[in-house]
C-alpha cells in the first residue's frame, strides 16, 4: 500500500484545501493520473497518483484541509 | 532562455479558451513548447475554487437574461468579470523549467503586469497597503485594483492566468464582488484618461514576460 501525500507546493505554503476529488474508492489509477485537485488561495494545483494501483481509501475529503505532507489516499498496488 | 510560442485567440468563447488551454498543457507535458496564450471574452463571470455564489451581487435571471454565462472553473480565487477591453492572458508554462512554487509564480505574473503597466507610464503596485493578507495577490493602483489573477497547475504545468483591464467597462464590476473583496476596480483607460491602443498592450506582454521569466519568443 502506498500513501499519497500532498507535496511541496512552494515556499511559505504550509497547507491547501481539497477541492475535489477525480477519482472514487475502488477505481483504478496509474501513477500519471491527477487524482484529486487541491488550492490553496490564488492556485489549484493537481496531486498525481505517484504509482498504479486501486484506490483503496480517500483520507481527506472535499472541503477539508491538509497540510504539506498529510496523507490524502490510500493506493493498493 | 525558455523558448515560448506566443498565441494571440483574438475574442473567443471563455470555453473554447478554456479547451484550448488544456490541449496546450497536454502538449507542454509531452514536450512541445510553452505557449502564451492571448485573447478578449465577451462577457462572462468566472467562479473559482474559493468562490460563493452570494459574490453575484445581482440576481442570477438578470445576468442570465442578457446572455451572461456564469462558468464554475478549476482555478485558484473567487469570482472575477471578463469582458472586451480587459487583455486575458493564459501562460500555458512548465515551472519544472523553473522553480516549483505556486506563490513563486504568482508574484512573477504580477512583476510581469507591473512590468508591463510601467511600459505605459502607470506605476501599480503588487497589493493595496490597506488590504488584507488574502487580497495581497493581483495588481493594484493606490486601493483600487487593475489585474486580477487566479491559476490553475498540472504536473507544474500552469494554465489559467491573469486579467488586465485595459479598456474595460468598470461599471459590470458593479455586478459582483470581485476576488470577494470589497475592492473599486480601475481600468488603463481610467488612469490615462483616454482609451488605450490594445494592440499595443498585446505587443507588450512579450517584453514583459522576457524580462520576467526569461522567455525566447
Amino acid at each position: 500500500m502506498v500513501s499519497v501525500v500532498l507535496p511541496e507546493l512552494g515556499e511559505g505554503i504550509k497547507k491547501a484545501v481539497v477541492a475535489c476529488w477525480h477519482c472514487k474508492i475502488g477505481d483504478k489509477v496509474s501513477a500519471e493520473d491527477d487524482i484529486v485537485e487541491v488550492v490553496t488561495d490564488k492556485a489549484t494545483f493537481n496531486v498525481p497518483a505517484g504509482t498504479s494501483g486501486i484506490i483503496q481509501k480517500i483520507v481527506v475529503s472535499e472541503g477539508r484541509e491538509a497540510n504539506i505532507g498529510d496523507c490524502l489516499a490510500i493506493i493498493e498496488g | 532562455m525558455s523558448y515560448c510560442h506566443f498565441k494571440d485567440l483574438g475574442i473567443i468563447d471563455y470555453q473554447e479558451a478554456y479547451l484550448i488551454q488544456k490541449r496546450h498543457v497536454e502538449d507542454v507535458l509531452k514536450g512541445e513548447p510553452q505557449t502564451i496564450l492571448l485573447c478578449e471574452h465577451s462577457t462572462v463571470l468566472t467562479m473559482g475554487r474559493m468562490a460563493r455564489k452570494d459574490h453575484i451581487l445581482v440576481s442570477e435571471d438578470k445576468i442570465l437574461r442578457q446572455g451572461i454565462q456564469i462558468h464554475w472553473i478549476d482555478r485558484g480565487g473567487d469570482i472575477t468579470l471578463h469582458s472586451p477591453g480587459q487583455l486575458v492572458i493564459y501562460p500555458i508554462l512548465n515551472l519544472n523549467f523553473s522553480r516549483r512554487d505556486l506563490h513563486d509564480y504568482l508574484r512573477k505574473l504580477e512583476e510581469v503586469a507591473i512590468d508591463l503597466l510601467k511600459r505605459f507610464g502607470i506605476v501599480a503596485n503588487r497589493f493595496s497597503p490597506a488590504s488584507s493578507e488574502a487580497a495581497k495577490t493581483g495588481v493594484w493602483m493606490g486601493e483600487k485594483k487593475i489585474v486580477s489573477m487566479g491559476i490553475g497547475v498540472r504536473r507544474w504545468v500552469t494554465f489559467h492566468g491573469l486579467a488586465i483591464n485595459v479598456n474595460t467597462d468598470l461599471k459590470l464590476f458593479q455586478w459582483i464582488k470581485p476576488c470577494g473583496l470589497d475592492v473599486e476596480m480601475t481600468s488603463m483607460a481610467a488612469i490615462k484618461g483616454r482609451e488605450v491602443n490594445l494592440d499595443d498592450v498585446k505587443k507588450t506582454v512579450k517584453k514583459s514576460f522576457e524580462q520576467v521569466f526569461g522567455l525566447e519568443f
